[in-house]
């Protein structure tokens, strides 16, 4: 083995594998950020009330309970498309308002329930949330998560 | 100790330890409020802060033992003192005020503007860890620069700059959630499946080598091969992650072929150090930190490669994606790889830094014991409930609260896994802080089924 492989050797493979690999990582990056961008998700949709909402997302971490497109904690049920759970294709305005609603109406308070806080958000602030909330519902996750109907 | 500045070491694992302990303790609240969700109030202890506590602990003490290590291995390898002891404390002092105070403003539920899963750090914290970075880089590549070169040094010093390098990718956030949940892949998963991976072997390397006595050639040439099969396969099975986030769907067949590999350097690993414990001729006093050695290799391998392999196909991730099976993988990886991997070159080093070799390793020995068992059960409880959650909401169709209350008996055993890890950190942490004389050394201390 010694013979066959130095230790220079196996160092040069490791460098120039390594650049390999790396390369053309950051290509296939380059072109998934393309395809994020126009296909991917609605990126002509992204509002400024979008963004805030996001803002609103990231400021009160709410990934540090909720998954989003299943990323994030798993303490809390998905909300990647909690606004189309909700009916939001059908009847946007009121999947809007059923997410300020549910957000005012916290925290439960219902024992041996995991409880949600107040986060005391301004109704701009909210109807932000419900924009973000609404824009990621329209992402391409290619078909996840999966939702059988239930028996 | 052969080299004075290898004293440093001595300031960042004291630091480390404490937030250990913090960690391993907001672990435990997280999974109190998991079992009984109405006894702590909502208003002071809500789940995000508690998380938030428990991973950016981890990740600040784990970085904290990572400078310790290199501040310690690197004079031994470079044959030279440290470029500048006054930098290092100006930097430690930096990073460990930077760490602790944004954990402290966690607990006042004071957050930041941009955060993110893992980068909950405000942004004058995040400069503050790039300050502190720059500092080490600089001050290390000058030692290492002017002093013998070796693979070690040289792979650790690479994995080092990795971490400062993709950590930049923390500033930049983006309106497009997508494009934004992409780039903050570039941190979390080119850190632990990537230059964190380097620091690992390297710190192993090291370890073996001191430890076992064998042939420096033969273990650097062994690192360079493990390195590369890291990278092959880590960089590009970051598309493991890309699946559902919105990314084209050729990342499910890059991503399951290419994460599927993430097992190998794993595997390399635990063959690695075992293989050279066996060649070794040297029966080295330090039996405490050959098992945290050995153990770190095989919990890294159980943790990191088989529960991740477990849940990396795409056909299977669809189903699993988002569940405990997740938080099973997470907890037994970062455990085994990096937790064990620290905690072995603390014990290694400990007795030299204290002056305090031979010294009774029992306690030390048993932390091991207690903390590996306490997290390997948590590891299988919360795979049960990964489970069996993902089967009642994915292919029943129930829904979400309702699966959760049907697992709530896994969660009821991941706490008492959780009171056994952090009784064994506990246990860990005072031992290191004791390390009681003895005259005897420690004999028979590996038992036979070590694995």
């Amino acid at each position: 083995m010694s013979e066959v492989l130095t230790k220079s050797t196996a160092r040069n493979i490791f460098y120039g594998g390594s650049l390999f690999f790396f390369v053309i990582f950051v290509g296939l990056t380059a072109h998934s950020r393309h395809y994020i961008l126009t296909k991917g998700t609605d990126n002509a949709g992204l509002t400024e009330s979008v963004e805030r909402g996001k803002r609103v997302w990231e400021r009160n971490a709410c990934f540090d309970c909720h998954t989003l497109h299943g990323e994030g904690a798993r303490f809390a049920p998905e909300v990647g498309d909690v606004f189309r759970r909700w009916g939001g294709e059908k009847d946007p305005a009121g999947a809007h308002q059923m997410i300020k609603d549910w957000m005012k109406a916290q925290p439960s308070g219902a024992q041996g329930r995991r409880q949600m806080p107040q986060f005391n958000l301004t109704e701009a602030q909210l109807d932000d949330l419900a924009d973000y909330l609404a824009w990621v519902s329209r992402t391409n996750t290619q078909g996840w998560p999966p939702r059988p109907k239930a028996n | 100790m052969q080299y004075q500045t290898q004293n440093i070491a001595k300031t960042y694992w004291l630091g480390a330890l404490l937030i250990f302990a913090v960690q391993v303790s907001f672990g435990l609240v997280g999974g109190l409020i998991y079992i009984a969700p109405n006894l702590l109030p909502v208003e002071y202890f809500p789940f995000n802060m508690v998380r938030m506590i428990h991973t950016n602990a981890l990740i600040v003490w784990l970085l904290l033992g990572f400078f310790g290590a290199a501040y310690y291995l690197i004079p031994e390898e470079s044959e030279r003192e440290i470029w500048s002891p006054k930098l290092a404390y100006v930097q430690f002092a930096i990073f460990f005020l930077g760490g602790l105070s944004a954990v402290v403003g966690y607990l006042f539920h004071i957050y930041a503007d941009n955060a993110r899963s893992y980068l909950e750090q405000p942004v004058w914290i995040k400069l503050g860890i790039i300050v502190a970075a720059l500092i080490f880089l600089l001050n290390i590549s000058m030692t290492v620069l002017q002093g013998r070169k070796t693979a070690i040094t040289n792979v650790l010093l690479l994995g080092l700059w990795g971490i400062a390098i993709f950590f930049l990718f923390s500033l930049y956030n983006p309106a497009n959630t997508s494009e934004d949940k992409m780039f903050w892949w570039y941190v979390v998963h080119l850190w632990v499946e990537g230059t964190w991976e380097l620091v690992m072997a390297s710190v192993l390397a090291f370890l073996m080598l001191k430890i076992t006595g064998v042939d420096r050639e033969v273990i650097e040439k062994w690192l360079y091969i493990i390195i590369a099969t890291a990278l092959f396969s880590g960089i590009l099975g970051t598309g493991h992650h890309y699946y559902w986030i919105g990314a084209p769907g050729y990342w499910q067949w890059i991503g399951s072929i290419f994460s599927s590999l993430e097992v190998v350097p794993f595997f390399g690993m635990m063959i690695f150090c075992f293989a050279m414990v066996w060649k070794g001729r040297r029966d080295h006093p330090n039996k405490a930190a050959m098992i945290w050695s050995l153990g770190c290799s095989v919990l890294a391998f159980f943790g990191a490669g088989v529960w991740g392999f477990l849940h990396t196909l795409h056909g299977i991730n669809f189903y699993t994606h988002g569940t405990q099976v997740t938080a099973a993988h997470g907890h037994l990886a970062f455990y085994g790889a990096y937790v064990c991997l620290n905690l072995a070159i603390m014990t290694y080093a400990f007795p030299y830094l204290f002056n305090r070799a031979p010294y009774n390793q029992v306690l030390n020995i048993a932390s091991f014991w207690i903390t590996s068992a306490g997290v390997v059960f948590m590891t299988v409880s919360l795979t049960f409930a990964g489970a069996l959650g993902t089967h009642l909401e994915r292919v029943q169709g129930m829904s979400y609260m309702d699966a959760q209350d049907q697992i709530g008996l896994f969660y009821l055993l991941r706490f008492g896994g959780g009171v056994v890890t952090v009784l064994g950190a506990l246990l860990f942490i005072s031992s290191l802080l004791l390390m009681p004389r003895t005259k005897t050394v420690v004999t028979g201390a590996i038992p036979a089924a070590a694995e």
